[in-house]
């Protein structure tokens, strides 16, 4: 055998390996002990995220009837039981603003729905001229629920005058629908959103369940996170308690014109980003879970042996949420009153931020972007 | 001693291994080109980001907006001439200077297959790779040789030698060997890799990779040189690089150290792989085999030369080790962790948030970070003091440019290595705006309250 045969065989050899490591027979070896990534997305999917779209879906369309009927007749009556259907709504989407995946990704579902704070004189504008078009990036100021949360709480200083901006002669048809089209278009965006993970992108979310950086599980760890970071911490308390500007900001509160929920809604959101974390079925008490987060580090704390991610992250979410608790319904109050208690819920939530980017992401080896690397 | 130095660079050689390596590297090279373009990562990595992190000394060297590309092409079209062997030596020094600009960028990119890149194609200006099957042998029958000076080919086989052998030292750490990390966070979440998939979950496997891995590196030079172990260390080279392949992202490198890896065959093997070439350009590589032997002259060039490639080895040899002039663990300070070889020892994730300060109201805000950098820079800057140091100092440009004055920049950061659990990493109360990079050690890193053994 000449050098170079022996070159080929090795060369034929290695295809031989590598024919071997590309095509997968179904192993009907022993079952290894070992995570199955693929039944965590179908319990994200299955029984957390398409439940709590489903169940958005449905508060918008409560909305929606509540709507026709206040402008239909706008009285006292059909105003408290829109706002009553505005906060249902507001809480529900509470638990899908952080799946900011599949669809959802394409027609920016979150920056068409809350973004705040709202840009009033922008909204009073289009109202009056009657053109302008939801469907345009430099309208997300001008829709979704802080919006919504202007055109019912913050018109005017009192009901009667809200009322009467609806019933005005010259202009009351048209707050009525300015009011009609925002509420249209948050539902057909969802509709859109739910129909496609229900006809196809489950399927195809629930199989990418690979390592790369656009798998599923990458790709929402991700969003997951920096939802946290820049909607949850940054948005809710971080902006408003000015800790980026240096100085507080009390208009940039969520719900600014309701002003008593703004802590209600943290806490829904807070509470969906725990119950996705440990996996919990939507929509049920923390009895019923499945394959999450929580469950996969655990798994791989079975081989690291390391220190006990999963109950770190818990009992930190656990911290912020007592710290929130504590604070003043209103946030416009709290930050007038006592602003340093703010910025002590928004430090409980920001030690999180740091075991999610930085523990949980190299304990599940999450790639941040597809670039080459030789392991830094 | 004068004697055997004599007459070892006396001794010559076929000149065809070297041929081969020239136009390997070229193709190899002109690839990666080609693939670095089409991935969209010249945009993404050079033209997208708004703030480059320089190499300390190269500050000068920046990203051209989209003259970029232009580099790109000139040192595609360099790596075709090199493969060509045509204008060789301006092809390989203009080849060289493209490559090293595009890695000078920005250091986020860098990769230590980079790096091979340039040192080798610097050391390849000083090789006649033009002498066998090239265009200029071919042109001017002057410039053809088939025989050359041994050294030559043995320079390459050093360098090779050097980086295999270093990579397989900087293993020879405690969290490699004895707790086989980072493949025990990195092999895991190779979960669904079709027949490998399940077996990466196991213990012992992460140990077995680490241990063989750092055998491997220590001794595949040794047996490459050794006609007897040859055949099988090429195999061995073979599945190793292709396992890497497999296993994680480090794109081209596996296929160039596996090509390289054929300088160490005899000539023999060489001449056929030219045949074929040949073959495929429909030209012969026995016009080439003229029996022309390329004498040492004693110029002042072949002086200069020498001593260009004496020192050349000599900082080759001695670099990697200058992280022990630095205290606390390198891994963790990173003071010496570039250029030395050092190849997936690492898992390191890292957070930082920068806060800026006016000294004088005490009024204070956060920088986000993606208003700035990409999330691959962040990724990096959060776990590399000079990187964080470089973005203070940018930012502070940034917010005295907006009117900000008297500002001070602090950074509460957090770094988890290894698997261990995140703890704070860079002092919070030093205002980095009043540090100045330099290669002394940096006394603002906290310490690492831990120990790394070994190299």
């Amino acid at each position: 055998m000449t050098i170079l045969n022996k070159i080929k065989a090795i060369l034929a050899l290695t295809m031989i390996f590598l024919l071997a490591l590309s095509c997968d027979p179904d192993d009907d070896g022993p079952q290894m002990d070992n995570f199955d990534r693929t039944a965590m997305l179908a319990n994200w999917a299955d029984n957390i995220i398409v439940p709590a779209y489903q169940a958005y879906a449905s508060s918008l369309s409560n909305l929606k009837t509540s709507s026709a009927s206040f402008t239909n007749a706008p009285d006292q009556a059909t105003l408290t039981d829109l706002r009553g259907q505005w906060l249902a709504a507001y809480r529900a989407w509470q638990s899908v603003s952080m799946f900011e995946i599949g669809k959802a990704e394409v027609v920016t579902l979150r920056n068409f729905t809350n973004i705040f704070p709202t840009d009033a004189a922008e909204i009073d504008d289009s109202i009056l001229s009657g053109s302008y078009n939801l469907a345009l990036p430099s309208t997300n100021d001008e829709q979704g629920f802080p919006a919504l949360d202007y055109l019912i709480n913050g018109l005017a200083a009192t009901d009667a005058e809200i009322l009467a901006k609806y019933t005005d002669a010259t202009n009351g048809q048209a707050h009525k629908i300015y009011l009609t089209d925002v509420i249209n278009r948050m539902q057909s965006m969802t509709a859109e959103v739910l129909n496609d993970w229900t006809s196809n992108y489950r399927d195809e979310f629930v199989n990418n369940a690979s390592l790369t950086a656009t798998s599923s599980v990458n790709k929402l760890i991700n969003d997951y996170i920096f939802y946290f970071e820049r909607s949850l911490r940054a948005g809710k308390i971080g902006i408003p308690a000015g800790v980026f500007s240096g100085a507080p900001l009390n208009t940039t509160v969520e719900a600014f014109y309701k002003e008593d929920v703004s802590k209600l809604l943290l806490i829904d959101a807070l509470n969906a980003f725990q119950g996705f974390f440990n996996g919990e079925h939507f929509g049920t008490t923390t009895t019923t879970t499945g394959a999450s987060l929580k469950s996969y580090l655990d798994f791989l704390n079975t081989i690291k042996e390391g220190d006990d991610l999963s109950t770190l992250i818990n009992n930190q979410l656990n911290l912020a949420r007592t710290a929130i608790n504590g604070l003043n319904d209103n946030f416009i109050e709290q930050i007038a009153n006592d602003n340093t208690g703010f910025l002590t819920a928004y430090d409980e939530l920001q030690k999180n931020v740091v075991l999610l980017k930085v523990d949980l992401l190299q304990a599940l080896d999450v790639r941040v972007d597809f670039v080459d690397s030789d392991g830094d | 001693m004068k004697i055997i130095e004599q007459s070892y660079f006396k001794r010559n050689t076929e000149a065809a291994p070297l041929a081969v390596f020239r136009i390997l590297f070229g193709l190899m090279m002109l690839i990666s080109i080609v693939r670095f373009w089409s991935n969209g990562w010249i945009d993404k990595l050079y033209i997208q980001p708004k703030f480059f992190f320089p190499f300390y000394g190269f500050e000068f060297v920046k990203p051209l907006g989209q003259f970029t590309y232009l580099v790109f092409v000139v040192c595609g079209i360099a790596a075709i001439l090199v493969m060509l062997g045509y204008q060789y030596r301006i092809a390989i020094i203009v080849f060289f200077l493209s490559f090293t600009y595009i890695e000078l960028m920005d250091k986020t990119t860098y990769l230590n297959h980079y790096y091979f890149i340039t040192i080798v194609s610097f050391l390849m200006i000083f090789l006649p790779a033009n002498a066998y099957f090239s265009m200029d042998a071919q042109r001017s029958p002057k410039k053809s040789f088939q025989l050359i000076p041994k050294w030559n080919i043995d320079a390459l086989k050093l360098i090779l030698g050097i980086v295999y052998f270093y990579s397989g030292l900087a293993k020879l750490n405690s969290d490699w060997l004895m707790k086989a990390m980072p493949l025990k966070i990195w092999l895991p979440a190779q979960y669904d890799l079709p027949l490998l998939g399940d077996w990466l979950q196991n213990e012992w496997v992460h140990y077995a990779f680490s241990w063989s891995g750092a055998l491997y590196d220590l001794t595949i030079p040794f047996l490459l040189l050794y006609k007897r172990t040859r055949v099988p260390a090429f195999a061995a080279v073979v599945i190793f690089h292709v396992l890497t392949r497999v296993l994680f992202p480090i794109g081209m490198f596996p296929y160039i150290m596996i090509v390289s890896a054929l300088i160490f065959f005899d000539s023999d093997i060489h001449k056929r792989l030219l045949d074929f070439f040949a073959k495929l350009t429909k030209t012969s590589r026995i016009k080439f085999d003229n029996g022309a032997v390329l004498i040492t002259d004693h110029s002042p060039w072949y002086r200069i030369k020498m001593g260009v490639i004496t020192a050349f080895f000599l900082i080759q040899f001695l670099l990697p080790f200058r992280d022990k002039l630095y205290p606390d663990a390198l891994f963790w300070t990173e003071e010496g962790y570039r250029f030395s070889w050092r190849v997936m020892l690492m898992e390191k994730a890292g957070y930082a948030n920068f806060k800026v300060v006016d000294e004088k109201t005490g009024k204070r805000f956060y920088v986000d970070n993606a208003d700035f950098l990409t999330s691959f820079q962040e990724k990096q800057m959060a776990t590399q003091p000079d990187f964080i140091l470089a973005y203070a100092h940018y930012l502070q440009k940034h917010f005295e440019g907006q009117g900000h004055q008297n500002i001070g920049i602090f950074v509460e950061s957090y770094v988890a290595l290894n698997g261990r659990l995140s703890q704070p990493y860079i002092d919070p109360k030093v205002d980095l705006t009043q540090l100045k990079e330099s290669f002394k050690h940096k006394s603002w890193i906290l310490p690492f309250n831990d120990e790394i053994k070994g190299f």
